[in-house]
């Protein structure tokens, strides 16, 4: 029995992501729209952490993602990191970036902005990195991260 | 500026604005001039605002155009469910330029995106009102005969006003001095003074309209809405607190200006009209050289 979990959950090739905190597991899995991968996706949550508290760890086998995608993430798993294995061996370390520019995910909190009322893909820019402050493309209004509901 | 929608007054830059005054000069000259002959404009209002609408319309008829739309959604397609998508999408095929306001924010920036014709913001909700601005901009310049480092009064509801919040990002391109005058419910927000930190401009904060006035070169006044309160007995409390009197301006300089974006209620009172300083209604006249000067430039007439 030992080393079950690992077992279970060792991937040969693929991705593993961590240190996300626990009770944003879900919202990580939809914003990086797992549901739609056809591949072997293990997941735990609730491990303890030092800096997080309790945190959760997505396995993916044979999925990689591109810098672009990964990075949306950063909104709700500002720490995650990311491992690259390759043939049972950590090939490449990531940590997430938070982009310039958020293209779909989030939803505007302004109830006035057009965004809210018609067909449209949202769009902010990050005006504060450190404390994920994001402008409204269209409403030019500031979305609090605190406030941060995704679509 | 050729083709460009004009969404945001941060969309042009301080030349720019500059290029936008000395053209609204000329036409302040010769206001009659037939460079939109043939040409179609579409002014969309899909909420009413009369005076802006005018305003436009003048601008638009002075230059020899024609103009089509509508100035309520009440009268158009839009009560029966159309979308803003289709609206712009339909129209741009109408006109050469679309003017447009509408209650929801960003439905300006939105219609730029879709529309084959350059869009011009003439209010997007709470948003953004930029040829307001460059009113304000002209305004300014005209009666103080510079934009550069100017003393400015802005009195009333500094929290929800949109046209201080623009008028704030164009001026502090100028280095200018500003004085917030304004119940504790409605102070300028911290983003702004923010922004004028970021510059090291000066501002002051003060609830008392008589502490701050005798320096400025500009007094602009906004309205005090009662809505804007959750407390009513603080509104009755506050709302005479900000009425501009006319003994109240005596002692300011000469060259000093009364401006208000308009329509007004009782924030200024008649009395000040008859005097030296009130500009408020010249204001208005120099809007529509403003829009002429807008329109041409974006049409790529001048
Ligand atoms: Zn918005």
């Amino acid at each position: 029995m030992k080393n079950n979990i690992l077992e279970v959950s060792a991937i040969k090739d693929g991705t593993v992501i961590d240190h996300i905190p626990a009770g944003n597991l879900f919202k990580v899995i939809s914003i990086l729209r797992l549901e739609e991968i056809k591949e072997t996706i293990t997941f735990g949550t609730n491990f303890q952490s030092k800096k997080l508290g309790k945190k959760a760890i997505i396995k993916l086998s044979n999925v990689f993602f591109k810098d672009s995608d990964i990075n949306r993430i950063s909104l709700v798993a500002p720490e995650a990191k990311l491992n690259i294995i390759k043939d049972y061996k950590v090939v490449e370390k990531k940590i997430v970036e938070v982009p310039d520019e958020i293209q779909g995910i989030i939803k505007c909190v302004n109830p006035k902005c057009i965004t809210n009322h018609e067909k449209i893909i949202t769009k902010f820019s990050l005006v504060d990195k450190k404390k994920i402050q994001l402008r409204c493309h269209f409403c030019e209004k500031i979305t609090d991260p605190s406030l941060i509901e995704k679509i | 500026m050729k083709n460009k929608s004009l969404v945001s007054i941060t969309d042009y830059t301080k030349g720019e604005y500059l290029s936008i005054l000395d053209t609204a000069a000329e036409f302040e000259k010769n206001s009659y001039q037939d460079l939109l002959k043939g040409k179609v404009v579409a002014t969309l209002f899909f909420e009413p605002s009369t005076r802006t609408r005018l305003s436009f319309e003048s601008a638009v008829n002075r230059l020899g155009g024609r103009v089509i739309g509508f100035s309520d959604a009440n009268t158009s397609s839009v009560t029966k469910g159309e979308t803003l998508y289709d609206t712009i999408k339909v129209v741009s095929n109408f006109a050469e330029l679309i003017i447009m306001r509408h209650p929801l924010e960003g439905s300006a920036r939105y219609a730029s995106e879709l529309s084959k014709v350059p869009i011009v913001n003439a209010g997007d909700g709470a948003n953004q009102h930029p040829t307001q601005t460059l009113l304000d901009l002209y305004s300014i310049r005209k009666t103080q005969g510079t934009l550069d480092n100017l003393k400015i009064c802005m009195v009333g509801d500094l929290k929800y006003g949109r046209t201080v919040h623009s008028l704030l990002m164009a001026l502090s391109q100028f280095g200018a001095n500003f004085y917030f005058i304004s119940p504790d419910e409605l102070k300028m927000p911290k983003e702004y003074k923010m922004h004028l930190d970021s510059l090291n401009l000066h501002y002051q904060e003060s609830k008392d309209i008589n502490e701050n006035i005798l320096d400025a070169d500009i007094i602009y006044m906004t309205r005090v809405q009662k809505e804007r309160f959750s407390d009513p007995i603080e509104y009755e409390r506050t709302k005479n607190a900000y009425v501009l009197k006319g003994e109240m301006l005596s002692g300011c300089k000469n060259t000093m200006r009364v401006l208000h974006p308009l329509p007004r209620v009782n924030e200024i009172d008649q009395e000040v009209d008859s005097g030296p300083f009130a500009y408020y209604f010249e204001q208005t006249e120099n809007g529509v050289y403003v829009r002429q000067a807008i329109i041409s430039i974006i049409l790529g007439l001048k």
